[in-house]
């Protein structure tokens, strides 16, 4: 009898997951605990156990929960080229690597209606999966289920996963695509916010914080306007536009890298209409904040990719590059590329005439792992080149002066793209290759007036301030104050080597003349004998530095690759202990 | 035993009388390590001539090489064999390439334009005299064939490797060459011999040509046209009338001369497949000429030779009609740039014989000596698009030249540049005269497609696309050639590999065994804690899509992982047999030498290159052309349909300024039709010179810039000012959008 029984009960769950199964692939777990299980029966009217209701209904719950808004949204999401939240995971994780949370959370407002008005798992898919084998927790906002918008309880489920996150040492990937706050829900929405930005606010640096906008992403009015008409009562939104600014879009500015999806993804503050009411400024999303305003203009987005399907491939690469957290070493990932391979041709790659230019890009993609370079921000501030590859299969981050670009001068924004990037590497145990072709800031009341002074100290103090292995090669010019910035031996660089084509001095050597022989009369023989014999000896050369002992050598460009990748050996157990402090004061 | 003997003396006297080096470089320290090996001459005939040659005798101590790139390595090559130090000259934009790496001495002789530097006779005549060299080699091209070169020379005391002064004006000159050849006996083009003054008394068709050299014109009604250019291009108007050959081959006679009489005559080279009367595939020897036409033709050539008094390596160019009738075209006056393939089938060095003969000595065999084996081809490796000719400027990032796989040498390679190498506007697009050799045809061609397909050029577009489909092409295996070869086969030029049932099969394999390899290679983790490497997975279901938007479909690939180390998979197409594909790639390396085995059959090896990986997928080089693969998951391709199909935004017909700064000039004005890679502007800023150029093929609608006006950096031609849509604008104009602020560059 008993038997009997269990066959029947185990059949029945059986067939509950096939039933199922053509819209729920991952009922396979539940199947399997099951069947290990024996069930104690108590049998209903409708012939099933009281386990086989609940699991029945959770199984229906979770059917439902997977179409989030329904399918008209779920094509309506499809039309704008987009896809829906689960899709987006199954993308960016490891084929049935992924695990949900909560996905039968529900928000528990009760104004305006919106007890009558649920969506299961409440515009968020939140869990955990892998990425080529590695540990990441990723949410995935739904725009399908009420726009995307923030309640209070799609907050919580966020901040679960990022506690999680930080308890295990993963990083956390959020896949945005949100309208907002949810307005019906008042304060509770705000209170949920404030939640994430906190939680942002304390992994900062523990694990890498990612964003990928794959949709709007905007303060709250925007939502606001979607839902007056969606949910009929809320009369007088128009005064209240006016009071609403900021929001969502401050997560993912909390965070480690933003990168954007073009054409279907906005992040901005308030939308046009917004604007349109406060400054009378006609502008559309995409100009305000689409993902060419971020990555080429604002410097808010790091990178921005064609479509969903290329975003989350390219995460996946860039994902890659980083350690799970703060206590991880730079991960190592197999190459085929010689670690003592020669490069002839970097003996050649810079031009005879020092006014000439080229891209630092070449450089850098003979020196590392098979010409892979992921760069970061490459259309903000070019005159500075940041991103990550890996030399002897290890990542390294790569900064370097761009002379195609301005000269590879400094200034304003290239020092803030650049400090911002030294201080996450340094978070995050990823060596730092610094490689220098600078002719000093940029002059001029535009730079000054902005605070040339205050952003340039960003990157020397994010310079000074690392303690990671710093590996610095002057490839060319080194001038003036640029030169101590740019990762130099008094900085604590652990490696300083020039190429022979180095110049190290305060400044060009012409406008050095100008200075030293600016009380002479005819200062053209003065000048013709000092460039003859000085400058050539003390200034186009790296040689002064190298007595000086602040650069350790002077390399053939064709070794640098062997000889960076030897040092990263040596400096693997680098370690320098840290002053106590509460925290830092960097110039902001 | 004595000849060794001699032979070890004669060599070390060589190395005694080293004279000093007055010039030598300061850049020693950047000498790359090149490490080429002599792969001239096929063994066997190495030793046969050896033989017969007797012991070398010294020539000379030193000699100046007046040339640059492929021709200049070539001739320094055969004088490092010989125990001569060489002197190179360059200019600008040589100063760091490899014939002034390899020589002994190099002298800077001017500027990039050539006509400021390696035609500029008196600053290599004072190269000579400050080096002390006592011979020039002038290669082909630039002053090779110059007389008055030849003659200051000669009052100078120094040799000229080449022919004489007199000989060199009498063929350099159409229509009186065409003369002595006919007084020489060689058979010459019916026509009119003699300047042409107008066409009535001709009938058609007929080509006209400028007396003082270049190729013909077939025009019907060109006379006034053709005697302009050529006043314009040679300075002399007088035009040359001949019959109009027929679909006619090319087919050429190397001669080599010494100061004594003697003239010996070699097997012919082909040189029918020809794009705008120029060169790009030659073989030799013919697969057209019988044992008979051959001897005549030599004997032909060496009579004129011998009217003339001509010395040194010379050639005779012929056409030879559908009825083995031939007709003398011209002679050249100098080493050919063809010439390795007859030294490959004859095993002569031509360079060498050439300075022996400037050095008055005699040619060491006689005619009756020379013989050929085996089929040698040459393939032009230039810098330009196959499509339409047009020159293509840059540096080669990658550059890895194909390899000897035995020790047969059978692979050349005459190159006179190095990765990182640029291809520069001012001099010609040759990149290498790429030969191979084999005991027949058949081998010779192949050895050809392997050597072609494992030629890694990256950073320029190339022509191996077309060189590779010529000769895998069933006519050229045939034979079956004439001059018009291109043109008939490619009427509208040359568009690319067209994939069909065999080679898209083979294409889908190797992206699909790249794929895998790359996705392995993602889940190999060093020394990580909790990842689990062991997850890896093992079989793949995979989407390839070939140059998206073309008209092949996303294609199926199952993929399986055969053997543990990875090197062994198993691929299913549908409606294909099962394929088992190994190969050996180091990952992200530019060369796969794939082995496919189809269905249980004999298994066939394959050379795709992996040019570049993209955002998903990668660009392979397969037979030759360029394909841009796109591989999606099974889960990927399901969701691609949803994705929307952007409309590019063409950049490539704007320039825009990538600075702000200031304009320096502009080189082009509306109308002008430019190639890819010319300069249309140079912007300055921070003291910094940025050449634009264009990045296609194109034609100025509208320059909105003129030198000395401020321009913006391209970031803000961004927004609601539409100068995104700036039709082929030189450089947009800061002028034109008030919201720009240039920021002031002031050091």
């Amino acid at each position: 009898m008993y038997r009997e029984t269990f066959a029947r009960n185990y059949k029945c769950i059986f067939s509950t997951f096939t039933r199922v199964s053509h819209i729920y692939p991952c009922a396979k777990s539940f199947g399997r605990i099951s069947a290990l299980t024996p069930i104690r029966i108590r049998e209903y009217a409708s012939g099933n156990t009281k386990e086989e209701e609940v699991m029945a209904r959770m199984e229906s719950m979770r059917a439902k929960a997977h179409l989030g808004g329904g399918m008209n949204r779920i094509i309506t999401q499809h039309k704008k080229g987009k896809l829906t939240a689960r899709e987006r995971i199954d993308l960016l994780l490891d084929p049935g690597s992924f695990h949900e949370y909560d996905t039968f959370v529900e928000h528990q407002c009760t104004d305006f209606g919106m007890e009558k008005n649920k969506i299961i798992g409440d515009g968020v898919v939140t869990g955990h999966g892998t990425i080529n084998g590695r540990r990441i927790f990723v949410f995935s906002q739904d725009f399908t289920a009420f726009g995307g918008s923030l309640s209070k309880m799609h907050a919580q489920k966020i901040c679960k996963i990022m506690d999680k996150a930080v308890l295990v040492g993963a990083p956390v990937v959020g896949l945005n695509d949100s309208g907002g706050a949810r307005i019906q829900e008042g304060v509770d929405s705000l209170a949920g916010y404030a939640d994430i930005f906190q939680k942002n606010v304390l992994s900062s640096g523990v694990v890498p914080q990612i964003s990928l906008i794959m949709g709007p992403c905007a303060g709250k009015i925007h939502c606001l306007l979607k839902f007056s008409k969606l949910t009929t009562a809320y009369p007088g939104y128009d005064e209240i536009k006016l009071h609403f600014v900021g929001g969502a879009v401050y997560s993912p500015a909390l965070t480690d890298f933003t990168f954007m999806v073009r054409d279907t993804s906005y992040l901005f503050v308030t939308g046009p209409d917004v604007v349109k009411a406060v400054t009378n400024e006609d502008v559309t999303q995409e100009e305000l904040g689409g993902a060419k305003a971020h990555t080429v203009k604002s410097g808010v987005a790091h990178n921005a990719f064609e479509n969903d399907i290329e975003a989350l491939q390219r995460i996946r690469d860039f994902m890659d590059f980083l350690p799970l957290s703060n206590r991880d070493q730079a991960p190592i990932r197999h190459t085929d590329d010689p670690i003592t391979r020669e490069d002839s041709s970097l003996n050649h790659i810079i031009p005879i005439d020092s006014t000439k230019a080229y891209d630092v890009r070449d450089v850098i993609m003979r020196l590392v792992d098979d010409t892979n370079f992921f760069e970061i921000m490459p259309d903000y501030a070019k005159n500075i080149v940041i991103g990550f590859a890996r030399m002897g299969g290890q990542t390294v981050s790569i900064v370097g002066n761009q002379p195609l670009v301005s000269s590879g001068v400094l200034d304003i924004n290239s020092s803030v793209k650049g400090s911002r990037f030294v201080r996450f590497c340094d978070a995050f145990n990823i060596p730092i290759i610094t490689l220098v072709d600078v002719p000093g800031f940029l002059p001029g009341t535009a730079q000054e007036h902005n605070g040339i002074i205050r952003h340039g100290a960003k990157l020397l103090y994010a310079y000074a301030e690392a303690t990671v292995p710093k590996i610095t090669i002057i490839l060319r010019k080194a001038y003036g104050g640029a030169y101590d910035v740019m990762s130099s031996k008094h900085l604590r660089g652990d490696i300083n080597y020039a190429w022979p084509t180095g110049e190290i001095a305060v400044m060009g050597a012409k406008g050095a003349v100008e200075i030293i022989f600016r009380h002479v009369e005819d200062r053209t023989q003065a000048e013709k004998e000092y460039i003859d014999k000085v400058c050539n000896y003390f200034f186009a050369n790296p040689i002064p530095a190298a007595q000086r002992g602040f650069l350790d050598d002077v390399i053939l460009p064709s070794t640098s690759r062997k000889k960076i990748i030897e040092d990263l050996a040596v400096l693997k157990r680098k370690s320098l202990p840290l002053i106590y402090k509460k925290h830092d004061n960097m110039p902001l | 035993m004595n000849i060794l003997t001699a032979r070890v003396r004669a060599v070390g006297t060589w190395f005694s009388t080293n004279s000093v080096i007055i010039n030598q470089k300061n850049f020693a320290f950047y000498r790359p390590s090149i490490v080429h090996t002599t792969r001239y001459f096929h063994s066997s005939f190495k030793t046969y001539y050896a033989n017969i040659q007797g012991p070398p005798q010294a020539t000379f101590d030193k000699i100046l090489i007046a040339n640059r790139g492929e021709i200049a390595v070539r001739v320094i090559r055969t004088a490092k064999k010989m125990g001569i130090k060489t002197v190179a000259i360059y200019s600008d934009a040589d100063a760091r390439s490899l014939h002034v790496e390899m020589a002994d001495e190099a002298v800077h002789v001017g500027p990039s334009p050539s006509n400021q530097s390696y035609l500029n006779i008196p600053n290599i005549l004072h190269a000579i005299k400050s080096t002390g060299a006592q011979a020039v080699h002038p290669g082909y091209g630039f002053l090779s064939e110059n007389s008055h070169f030849v003659k200051s020379l000669n009052e100078a005391g120094i040799a000229f490797i080449g022919p004489g002064e007199s000989a060199m004006a009498d063929l350099g000159d159409k229509i009186r060459s065409k003369i002595i050849a006919k007084q020489s006996g060689v058979n010459t083009i019916p026509g009119f011999d003699g300047v042409v003054r107008d066409t009535q008394s001709i009938g058609y068709p007929i080509m006209l040509k400028a007396s003082a050299g270049g190729g013909g014109k077939e025009v019907v009604d060109g006379f006034k046209i053709a005697s302009q250019e050529s006043l314009s291009s040679f300075g002399d108007n007088r035009l040359l009338i001949e019959r109009y050959v027929d679909n006619p081959r090319h087919i050429e006679i190397q001669v080599l001369a010494d100061k004594f009489g003697n003239v010996l005559y070699f097997p012919e080279r082909e040189c029918s497949i020809q794009r705008r009367n120029q060169k790009v595939i030659e073989e030799a020897p013919s697969t057209f000429l019988d044992p008979a036409t051959r001897k005549a033709m030599g004997e032909q050539a060496a009579s004129l030779a011998k009217h003339v008094g001509y010395v040194s390596a010379g050639t005779v160019e012929f056409l030879v009609d559908p009825q083995r009738n031939f007709y003398f075209l011209e002679m050249n006056t100098r080493l050919q740039v063809e010439h390795p393939i007859t030294e490959y089938i004859t095993g002569f060095d031509l360079v060498e014989q050439m300075i022996r003969i400037a050095a008055d000595q005699k040619l060491p065999v006689t005619q009756e000596d020379i013989k050929f084996h085996g089929w040698a081809f040459e393939s032009r490796v230039y810098a330009e698009d196959s499509e339409k000719y047009l020159p293509s400027i840059g540096r080669l990032s990658k550059y890895i030249e194909p390899q000897s796989s035995t020790d047969k040498h059978e692979v050349r390679c005459d190159s006179g540049i190095v990765e990182g190498s640029e291809i520069s506007i001012y001099y010609d697009p040759l990149i290498c005269k790429l030969s191979t050799y084999g005991e027949t045809r058949d081998e010779a061609i192949s050895i050809m497609l392997k050597a072609l397909d494992s030629y890694v050029i990256k950073g320029v577009t190339h022509n191996i696309p077309l060189l590779r489909e010529v000769i895998s092409s069933q006519r050229f295996r045939s034979g079956k050639i004439s001059t018009k070869f291109l043109a008939e086969e490619y009427p509208g030029g040359f568009k690319g590999h067209a994939l069909k049932d065999e080679s898209l099969h083979e294409l889908i394999s190797v992206s699909a065994f790249v794929h895998a390899k790359r996705d392995l290679r993602n889940w190999s983790w060093i020394g990580e804690k909790e990842t689990s490497n062991k997850n890896a997975p093992s079989k793949w279901d995979l989407w390839i899509t070939i140059n998206k938007n073309k008209d092949i479909e996303p294609i199926n690939v199952k993929v399986e992982k055969k053997s543990m180390n990875e090197e062994e998979f198993e691929i299913l197409i549908p409606n294909y047999p099962k394929t088992i594909i190994s190969a050996k790639w180091p990952l992200e390396s530019p060369l796969i030498n794939a082995c496919l085995r189809i269905d249980n059959q004999e298994s066939k090896t394959l050379i795709t290159q992996y040019v570049d990986p993209l955002p998903i997928g990668f660009r392979l080089q397969y037979a030759g052309t360029k394909f841009d693969i796109t591989v999606h998951t099974q889960r990927q391709h399901e969701l691609s349909q949803y994705m929307i199909e952007k409309p590019k935004q063409d950049l490539s017909k704007v320039i825009l300024s990538p600075m702000p700064g200031s304009v320096v000039s502009v080189a082009v004005k509306v109308g002008d039709v430019i190639a890819e890679g010319t300069e249309v502007a140079v912007v300055e800023a921070m003291k910094m010179q940025n050449i634009l150029r264009a990045s296609r093929v194109s034609k100025v609608k509208k320059v909105n810039v003129k030198p000395g006006d401020a321009v913006a950096a391209e970031q803000h031609f961004w927004g609601p000012v539409a100068n995104w849509g700036l039709p082929l604008a030189a450089i947009a104009d800061a002028k034109k959008d008030p919201d720009i602020i240039s920021p002031k560059m002031t050091t």
